[in-house]
């Protein structure tokens, strides 16, 4: 298994100036990003809308690499996602999945059929023309390069280590730096959008 | 041509208020009160039309769409409207995404007594939600799309429009 923070060490070398949707991987990415304001970390608006929500921003920014770190919980309550990206076939969208087995922000209680899924095969069968999986750092750090270099629609799952947190909401730390909407104003101006 | 005739919505007046408006993207999933409009949606080439699986789907991607400048609007079933609630919480109300919410009004009837458990429940649902709706039932209500445009732009919510009658067809 993967420990979510030095995948993304490895990860921010080849992110080039993707526009990057950290989802439950924020709380790492936060500290290890070098260009925050091309990131997108929204804590959870709601579960299941972290790719959709990059599927739509890389439709509406066809010029931009757009990647998001999907979940399993989040995947799994919203698989109808698949087939939406694979009908558009985004050149520009990489959708990579942080799979830990579990719901780790709840105590870490196992999701349906936890070590029995094969996403990257699911992907596939939806229609993405690239999906693969990892499950140990040094694969994912030989093949991230190649990964980012492919045209989109990319799949990649990765099994990380679960991060499990049981401490009441309101006493855990916070790692939302910005609020979501000062998150979004600055994507918008790093782009070139009038908010 | 009877009274009754001419009382209707045409998908291309709501067309038209969506073109007038600006929209570039239409988030939608398919219901009976919306068949004639897609039809002229796929046509239309100033439109991109994205489909969703699941209405909660459609608040995170028009979320994601607004956020890089694009203007969608999102039509929807009263029934998808009320299965995808936390979606519209966290996502449109909690982004502050100024989008239009096209509903079709299963069930709705301005005659007798309404037996839909859709509709019964539809308007407490947004009531609840505090997202403000109005009411199109024909081509003379159509002004009241873009008045819901206007204050989704100023409010920087979601608005919603209950369509209470499927359209009749081209004309």
């Amino acid at each position: 298994m993967i420990d979510t923070a030095e995948m993304l060490k490895i990860f921010q070398q080849h992110r080039g100036d993707a526009i990057v949707v950290p989802g439950r991987g924020g709380r790492h990415w936060t500290r290890i990003s070098t260009q925050p304001n091309r990131d997108v970390p929204l804590g959870d608006p709601a579960m299941g809308g972290h790719a959709s929500f990059a599927f739509g921003l890389a439709l509406a920014r066809p010029d931009q690499k757009v990647i998001v770190f999907d979940s399993e919980g989040d995947l799994l309550m919203s698989l109808g996602i698949l087939p939406m990206v694979a009908e558009h076939q985004p050149k520009n969208f990489y959708h990579f999945l942080l799979d830990n087995e579990c719901y780790a922000t709840t105590g870490g209680q196992p999701v349906p059929n936890a070590k029995n899924i094969c996403y990257d095969v699911i992907a596939r069968g939806a229609g993405y023309p690239l999906a693969a999986s990892y499950d140990n750092l040094e694969t994912f750090a030989v093949n991230i390069e190649r990964i980012l270099a492919q045209p989109g629609p990319v799949f990649t799952a990765l099994k990380i280590i679960p991060e499990i947190q049981n401490d009441p909401i309101g006493k855990r730390k916070k790692w939302l730096l910005r609020s979501r909407e000062q998150v979004i104003k600055d994507l918008q101006q790093e782009i070139g959008i009038a908010g | 041509m009877s009274q009754t005739a001419e009382a209707v919505l045409s998908p291309e007046t709501v067309l038209g208020e969506i073109k007038k408006n600006a929209v570039s993207h239409i988030v939608w999933l398919p219901d009976s009160e919306t068949n004639w409009l897609y039809v002229l949606m796929k046509a239309e080439p100033s439109l991109h039309v994205v489909a969703v699986s699941r209405e909660g789907l459609a608040y995170s991607l028009a979320a994601g769409l607004s956020a890089g400048g694009k203007t969608p609007i999102i039509l929807i079933q009263n029934t998808g409207l009320m299965e995808s609630g936390d979606s519209l919480r966290g996502w449109a109300l909690g982004l502050n995404i100024p989008v239009v919410l096209m509903v079709g009004y299963r069930g709705w009837t301005r005659h007798g007594i309404t037996q839909d458990t859709a509709a019964v429940y539809t308007e407490p649902f947004l009531n609840a939600f505090r997202i403000n709706y109005y009411l199109v039932e024909n081509d003379a209500d159509a002004p009241r799309i873009s008045a819901a445009f206007d204050e989704a732009r100023k409010t920087r919510r979601p608005v919603a429009v209950l369509v209470g009658d499927e359209y009749h067809g081209f004309h």
